[in-house]
């Protein structure tokens, strides 16, 4: 980097940026006000008046907590599963060289490379031609596959960061394999980890395209706010919701941040 | 070897040595490699491999049958009749006004994103740095569908953007682009512009970031030298950082555009009635039942993305991402 000490941005490099940041969150800043107003029926701003009577009417709404619950088991078993599998993946791709690591790479990143309706149809598909009825678990099927990747990429920065000798160390004063993974590999790809597994909890929780075409009947809590969007019923109880929703997926991306800010993940992973 | 670990009393060693079945393993492990390998491969690219790839195929496969017209089943023979059905004017339309929409949304977050990714690369630093980043992936982690809702709100004819024009005696230039043909509509959230807005919301930080990494390996003596060398901002920006920042928006474009190719939702939930690509699959294999027609549907972003990625790849773009 420069050896010199920072100098200042020219004004209009400033404003622009500035305007570009707050075009990303003025608008997510607007639900929080809508969740409090007054007005039923239509979109009005600004609020007529200020309530909070919004979220105890949301909060006796069954189905908004059927839909909560299911959101959250499929966001956590496809968690598991792709912290499984990811993990795997790239304790095998970042400790070795062998034919075929570059199509495993690229097969880990595919399901979210391609638009999320193909990855959605074809599951789809699949399910029809081998006649396996919509449920829970097909939900988690397709959310697995694409969180693979967010912890697949998050273990496999941490893996080349993991010097080998502190592994050859451990063997050398006579570990097993599982001890050394157990109280070397272990403890260094923990929050790596953690990390990759808040974002893909993240991902599935929020995950809508791939789920319309393999939930069936069932509602997740995006798939629930999509109907509202399209057949709205009761317009306060979806700002509140989607509030909710903000925070809720804003805790782990905030709490994956701290966990892998010491290295790969800051500033675009440039190298 | 048997003498060895028959003989010798293990090293005194930090951690107890286990013997049995998990002993054996480890010796196993350690003696073949390979086979470690491949047991930690296998899981994985089992479940990709069925799960996904087997999916992918099933669905391209069923790209080749056909649907009966009459009976509205799916006649499982193999024929191009339904590549031939994609190519008719109404759906080539589709894909025109799809593919326009996705260059058009890619060449905006482009331009919207490089000031940001140009401050945060090579002005930001230390917490404001931090800051910066947080600032791009918050939005771009936060929830897809509230963050569409959030401009439904906006630009509903009776929301904030009206209002913030209406203060400004501005809505003479509302009204007027409105009743353009194409880009207006009834209101800002019936219309393409309402459209390519959201679009453009939705995958900015997909663009920020690679930029951004592309930006931070040019070094800032290479600016000051171009000004040296008696170069205006201008100059420097076409001659010196644009090129150099090429591979970033190349691999940030793929996202941009491959998102927008693949979209139903934001054009269903804010747009006009004329369709996207997603749509047509979604209504295809939905209401009209017709599998193999969105299956063929769906091969088109595939093929547009496949040449994209071979052209963005010879550009060096996936160095940047």
């Amino acid at each position: 980097m420069r050896s010199d000490g920072s100098p200042s941005a020219p004004l209009g490099l400033k404003i622009a940026a500035a305007c570009g940041l707050l075009f990303l969150h003025l608008p997510i800043f607007l639900i929080f006000i809508y969740a409090f107003t007054t007005e039923e029926k239509s979109f009005v701003w600004p609020p007529p008046g200020l309530t909070t009577q919004w979220f105890a009417v949301t909060w006796n709404r069954p189905d908004v907590w059927q839909a909560l619950s299911l959101s959250i088991r499929v966001a956590a078993i496809s968690t598991l599963v792709a912290l499984v599998l990811g993990t795997l993946c790239a304790a095998a791709v970042s400790r070795t060289q062998f034919f075929g690591r570059e199509t495993i790479s690229l097969l880990v990143i595919l399901p979210i490379a391609l638009p999320g309706i193909i990855t959605g149809i074809a599951l789809r598909s699949a399910f029809s031609l081998a006649e396996i009825p919509f449920s829970f678990w097909t939900i988690v099927l397709g959310h697995a596959t694409f969180c693979v990747v967010v912890v697949y990429n998050n273990a496999v920065a941490r893996f080349r960061r993991t010097s080998g000798s502190m592994i050859e160390a451990s063997m050398d004063l006579g570990a097993d394999g599982f001890q050394t993974f157990r109280h070397v590999v272990l403890p260094n790809i923990a929050t790596a980890l953690l990390a990759g597994g808040m974002l893909a909890f993240a991902l599935s929780f929020d995950e809508v395209i791939v789920t319309t075409f393999t939930a069936g009947q069932q509602q997740t809590l995006p798939i629930w706010m999509l109907e509202e969007l399209i057949r709205p019923r009761q317009r306060p109880v979806t700002n509140v919701v989607a509030m909710v929703v903000v925070l809720v997926t804003l805790l782990p991306i905030l709490l994956a941040y701290y966990l892998t800010r010491d290295g790969d993940q800051i500033a675009g992973s440039g190298k | 070897m048997t003498l060895a670990a028959t003989q010798a009393k293990p090293a005194p060693a930090l951690l107890p040595r286990a013997g049995g079945l998990r002993g054996a393993l480890s010796d196993l492990f350690w003696r073949r490699p390979k086979l470690l390998l491949l047991l930690m491969l296998l899981p994985p690219v089992l479940w990709l491999g069925i799960v996904y790839i087997g999916s992918l195929f099933a669905l391209l496969l069923q790209s080749f049958f056909s649907i009966d017209e009459f009976s509205g089943l799916i006649n499982r023979e193999f024929t191009l009749k339904t590549y031939g059905d994609l190519l008719q004017a109404a759906n080539l339309d589709i894909i025109l006004r799809t593919v326009t929409m996705a260059a058009l949304v890619t060449l905006a977050s482009a331009i919207i994103a490089f000031p940001i990714a140009y401050y945060a690369a090579r002005y930001a630093r230390g917490r404001w740095k931090a800051l910066f980043y947080l600032g791009v992936m918050l939005p771009l982690w936060s929830s897809y569908l509230v963050k569409i809702y959030a401009w439904k709100l906006i630009l509903a004819k009776e929301g904030i953007l009206t209002w913030l024009l209406a203060k400004l005696h501005l809505l003479w230039l509302l009204d007027g682009w409105l009743s353009l043909p194409i880009v207006g509509g009834n209101s800002l959230s019936v219309s393409s512009t309402g459209t390519f807005i959201v679009f453009v919301y939705v995958w900015l930080p997909f663009m920020i970031l690679p930029v951004q990494a592309a930006l931070e390996r040019v070094p800032g003596n290479l600016v000051e030298a171009s000004s040296d060398l008696g170069a205006s901002p201008g100059q420097t920006f076409r001659n010196v950082l644009f090129p150099l920042a090429l591979p970033g928006i190349v691999a940030g474009s793929i996202f941009t555009f491959s998102l927008t190719l693949g979209d139903y939702i934001i054009p269903q939930i804010i747009g006009t009635s004329r369709l996207f690509i997603g749509q047509a699959v979604y209504s295809q294999q939905g209401t009209a039942g017709n599998i193999p027609l969105a299956a063929a549907f769906t091969v088109v972003p595939i093929v547009i993305m496949g040449f994209y990625l071979w052209g963005a790849k010879r550009m060096g773009a996936f160095d940047a991402l």
